[in-house]
């Protein structure tokens, strides 16, 4: 089978990567890759597809979702409540079973995301302490590949370096850090901000000038340097940043001075929908959207990229490496909550959340996530994410394409929410309305091209052969929400939802060039702080079982 | 998994020296251990505590049968072949155990249990089961153990002996550390010690405060209370908790005063009257102190890699122990699905223990049932289990001589570094075997 040749025949293809839009084309695929069409027109292929009628795109591509490790699993622990009530995946002669709610488990997390034609998906926060956990729960989590980024913003040795003015050493750390996880990217939560929790009763920065205790740097020094950091060790992901202050009233501000903070350097803001709020003071009702002037500040600004963390009404669970806003969010909602500190590392806080429609805060989430959709200028710039679970549930993504592409059903939705949306945000003026080819970039060519993931997120040769392929429909959310055909690296795995062939997927990691002179004091600051030994500490080659190395360049 | 030799004066050239060695003897997971092996026994575990000494030292291999059926020699294969058989064909069949063996053997084991429809549980039903649902109600404030080395001030341990169950525990993460913010160690420390009983832990503590037992739940309630600042009434507080309310509200005082303060718990709150009421208080009085100061709270966890099993039952699940899966779905019961009170009330009708002795320390009734039914056992030693077992196999013992993962106490995973070769198969062998085979089994039946 791995020899064959594989024809897609006759269906109208989206790639933006190379300006398809809506073409009716073949594709061939050989190897788990696509290849060019053979020039002989007497070559046959071994297998083939008959796709008429139907639209053809790159496999989806999540680069902002919680799916495993540490967090995730407490979730599902802590959770018990909203599964029983969720419809359950059952087992088959070839799949595993498993449970739902926000918080799926393994298994299920990788059917429902190949069901769903999404064959990527991101892990955005992981304790570098805990990699080896994530490649455990990955090598459960069938049918898609995966990756995830490293929590590095409240790292005690960055901030030591910081301190002691020495970039060359933070280089050379994040380096040996991003290779000893097996990680995508560096990913920073609250830069600073986890730290001062760690040390004082209900603890947070306030501002990209607050001064983090004993390390006496300000998270204005850890964006900088760790986004030079990330440019000279050319990380095809260079920075994924949750700014400090999230969903607090009045953090746009922060927003706006982390983004200037990074001088130029390449950045993605995540989930910014919950960084993009006005007002303060306590007072509800000043709270109101802020995202037409950041928007702007983006459209000017083009080494910046967005992903949104759009908010769905219903209920869900919220996950981060941010202890300070779990705190924060468990006394609002008077919920169970669960918090740890890793240490020398990072943060975690988890609360359930349910987000309703009637709530004046909760419509404003909604709506100003949608304003961002519509008033980033570039769609390569901006990426569809509910921040699963933060925001909603991953299997809302074709709800969202229908409201970007149905500004009637948009409007119908806006007039069911709180009414005071319409006088604190614009999204009641913007008309704009996604075509197929724009969601395509949003969802897999736009990330792709974020994670600097030159084989997916387009159908060009030597792309990897990840295709899903829709049932045209008026109703953009039917289409979106049961893909026909599913492939995975050029083998059919998905048919209307049912999974044919759970392959497993592969790990997608970085693996820096760095200083290896560094490790010596690595090791010796670690032996003194740490709980576990130096040796056992990196992620050894026997935990990975397919993965690719994707290069720095 | 890299293996060292020494190279200094007069090395004996048949000593093997291993590493940054794990310890699964206890949660504490120790995996700092330079072990020393000769002739396939290990001779020395360098920082090894004296439950880790014997752990390794007295390790030798069983020169049983790899396997036996009905008590009988036979080849590995056919009691693979015979515990498929067993588990494929059972109505009610259960997977219990699995706190002793690698992760990677117990994702196989929860396959198995998927694929026959049974149970799965693990012996956090008997230990921290209810710590487990407490969890579920309130939630928990937690941290690595390498927080508490750095910052913890204000070390409590409740219904916990460490100097006996977990050695190690003070000098590496508890009290002797000279963490970050505290340079001076143990100086820099208070610790305090609340049992029913004054334990050896007691003499390694600056307060004791002995509490009547079974009055675990009054005693953290009057805790809370007095963190709101309410009015007590002297007489009944110690009439309640044996322990005079002037007692309580120093403690109260320091926990406030602390920096870092961190409640360590184990088995005399969590089975004892109350169960995961008592965890719930306790998880809840965490929680309320965050109002005044940084402070967290941590299961004191005994097997070696029960929260590794805790951890897998549920990434592949999404509950962490009594799991039933007979319905093509897993659904979550304690009580209902634990495997202490399937076997007495005589439901489960075949079984397979992971690296556990259920025939040991389990109700009569349990055992009656579980020597009356068929079962499979994968145990490194002969136990009362394996006795009883229809197939018994004899497993390499994990972290001696099998790699592998392991979840320390506070979930931090770490890998093994094997020692010797076992002429046994692994847990994961067998259960990767009877993977293969009961899908077979099950596929035929589902496909006609």
């Amino acid at each position: 089978m791995a020899n064959s040749l594989f024809r897609i025949s006759g269906g109208t293809v989206y790639d933006p990567l190379h300006g398809i839009d809506g073409q009716v084309q073949d594709l061939w695929i050989e190897n788990g890759k696509i290849v060019a069409a053979p020039t002989d027109p007497e070559v046959r292929a071994d297998k083939h597809l008959d796709a008429s009628g139907m639209v053809v795109m790159p496999g989806g591509i999540d680069m902002h979702c919680h799916i495993a490790g540490p967090k995730v699993n407490v979730a599902r622990k802590m959770r018990p409540e909203e599964k029983r009530l969720a419809k359950p995946v059952m087992r088959t002669a070839t799949t595993h079973s498993g449970t739902m709610g926000s918080v799926p488990s393994t298994f299920a997390t990788g059917y429902k995301y190949a069901g769903m034609g999404y064959t990527t998906a991101f892990d955005a926060a992981i304790p570098p302490l805990a990699a080896r956990h994530v490649h455990e729960e990955f090598d459960d989590t069938p049918c898609i590949d995966k990756g995830f980024y490293v929590l590095v913003g409240n790292n005690h040795y960055i901030m030591r370096a910081l301190q002691e003015k020495e970039p060359e050493r933070l280089k050379a750390f994040l380096g040996w850090l991003l290779s000893s996880a097996k990680g995508y990217a560096p990913k920073m939560v609250n830069p600073g901000g986890v730290e001062v929790w760690k040390q004082h009763q209900g603890g947070n920065v306030s501002s990209l000038d607050s001064l983090v205790e004993h390390f006496n740097v300000t998270p204005r020094q850890i964006i900088r340097g760790l986004a030079q950091a990330a440019d000279e060790l050319k990380l095809p992901h260079r920075l994924h940043i949750h700014a400090n202050n999230l969903g607090l009233p009045g953090n746009w501000t922060t927003t706006l001075e982390t983004m200037r903070a990074l001088e130029g350097h390449g950045g993605h803001l995540t989930h910014i929908q919950f960084h993009s709020y006005g007002g303060g003071d306590g007072d509800e009702n000043t709270f109101n959207s802020k995202a037409v002037e950041l928007a702007q500040y983006v459209n000017e600004h083009k080494n910046i990229t967005i992903d949104v963390g759009q908010v769905m009404f219903g209920e869900t669970t919220s996950m981060t490496g941010d202890g300070p806003l779990g705190y924060y969010l468990s006394n609002i909602y008077k919920s169970k909550w669960f918090s740890s500190d890793t240490e020398m590392e990072a943060g975690c806080g988890i609360a359930p959340i349910e987000y309703k429609n009637k709530s004046l805060i909760h419509s404003l989430q909604w709506a100003i996530g949608l304003e961002w959709y519509l008033l980033v200028d570039d769609p390569w710039r901006v990426v569809m994410s509910t921040d699963h679970p933060n925001g909603g549930s991953f299997m809302a993504y074709p709800q969202i394409v229908r409201l970007l592409m149905d500004r009637t059903w948009r409007n119908d939705v806006l007039n069911t929410v709180n009414p005071a949306v319409r006088e604190r945000s614009t999204l009641g003026d913007l008309d704009r309305e996604y075509s197929l080819y724009e969601i395509c970039i949003i969802t897999r060519a736009g990330p792709a091209k974020i994670l600097g993931l030159k084989n997916k997120g387009h159908l060009g040769p030597g792309a990897d052969a990840d295709i899903t392929i829709y049932t045209p429909h008026e109703n953009k959310e039917v289409m979106f929400e049961l893909p026909r055909y599913v492939i995975k690296a050029g083998e059919v795995i998905v048919e209307l939802g049912e999974i044919r062939d759970p392959v497993r997927g592969k790990t997608l990691h970085v693996s820096p060039d760095y200083d290896k002179g560094v490790e010596a004091d690595i090791a010796e600051w670690f032996e003194k702080y740490y709980s576990i030994r130096f040796r056992n500490y990196p992620v050894t080659e026997d935990y990975m079982h397919e993965h690719e190395t994707i290069a720095c360049e | 998994m890299s293996i060292a030799t020494k190279k200094n004066a007069a090395p004996d050239p048949s000593l093997k020296i291993v590493q940054d060695a794990t310890c699964t003897f206890c949660g504490c997971v120790c995996d700092d251990i330079d072990l020393s092996v000769k002739d396939n026994h290990i001779v020395e575990a360098k920082r090894a505590c004296v439950l880790g000494k014997s752990w390794f030292l007295n390790h030798h291999v069983d020169e049983r049968p790899s396997c036996l059926i009905s008590g009988q020699p036979a080849p590995v294969a056919d009691g693979i072949e015979r515990a498929s058989q067993i588990l494929a064909g059972a109505k009610y069949p259960i997977i219990y155990g699995l706190s002793d063996t690698t992760c990677e053997a117990q994702r196989i084991a929860v396959g198995i249990g998927d694929w026959i429809g049974g149970t799965v549980d693990t012996t956090t039903s008997v230990c921290h089961g209810p710590s487990g649902m407490a969890f579920q109600g309130v939630g928990e404030v937690t941290c690595s153990l390498g927080e508490i080395a750095n910052r913890g001030d204000l070390i409590i341990f409740w219904g916990s002996n460490p100097a006996e169950s977990h050695p190690r525990h003070f000098t590496k993460y508890s009290l002797m550390p000279k963490g970050m913010f505290l340079p001076n160690g143990r100086k820099d420390r208070t610790c305090v010690l609340v049992d029913v009983r004054k334990t050896k832990s007691a003499k390694a503590a600056d307060i004791f405060l002995q509490i009547k037992p079974r009055r675990d739940f009054e005693a953290l309630w009057i805790l809370r209370a007095l963190a709101q600042g309410l009015e007590l009434d002297p007489e009944e507080t110690e009439l309640e908790t044996g322990v005079p309310l002037a007692a309580w509200q120093d403690l109260m005082t320091r926990m406030k005063a602390a920096k870092f303060g961190v409640l360590l718990f184990g088995m005399g709150l969590t089975m004892t009257r109350g169960k995961h009421l008592n965890t719930e208080a306790l998880l809840a009085l965490v929680r309320d102190m965050n109002a005044y100061t940084r402070f967290v709270a941590k299961p004191m966890r005994g097997h070696g890699n029960v929260t590794g099993a805790d951890n897998v039952v549920s990434w592949q699940t999404g509950y962490p122990f009594g799991v039933n899966l007979s319905r093509g779905y897993p659904r979550f019961n304690p009580g209902e699905y634990t495997t202490a009170d399937t076997l007495a009330r005589g439901e489960a009708d075949a079984a397979m223990i992971i690296a556990s002795d259920p025939m040991a320390n389990f109700s009569q009734a349990a055992r009656e049932r579980l020597a009356a039914i068929p079962f499979i056992a994968l145990d490194p030693k002969e136990t009362p289990t394996t006795r009883a077992a229809t197939v018994a196999f004899t497993t390499a013992t994990y972290g001696i001589n099998t790699p592998g993962t392991v979840y320390r106490m506070d979930d931090v995973p770490i890998p093994l570094r094997p020692a010797f070769d076992s002429p046994h198969p692994s847990d994961f062998e067998i259960l990767s075997g009877i993977e293969r085979r009961v899908k077979q089994l099950k596929a035929a039946v589902r496909l006609p």
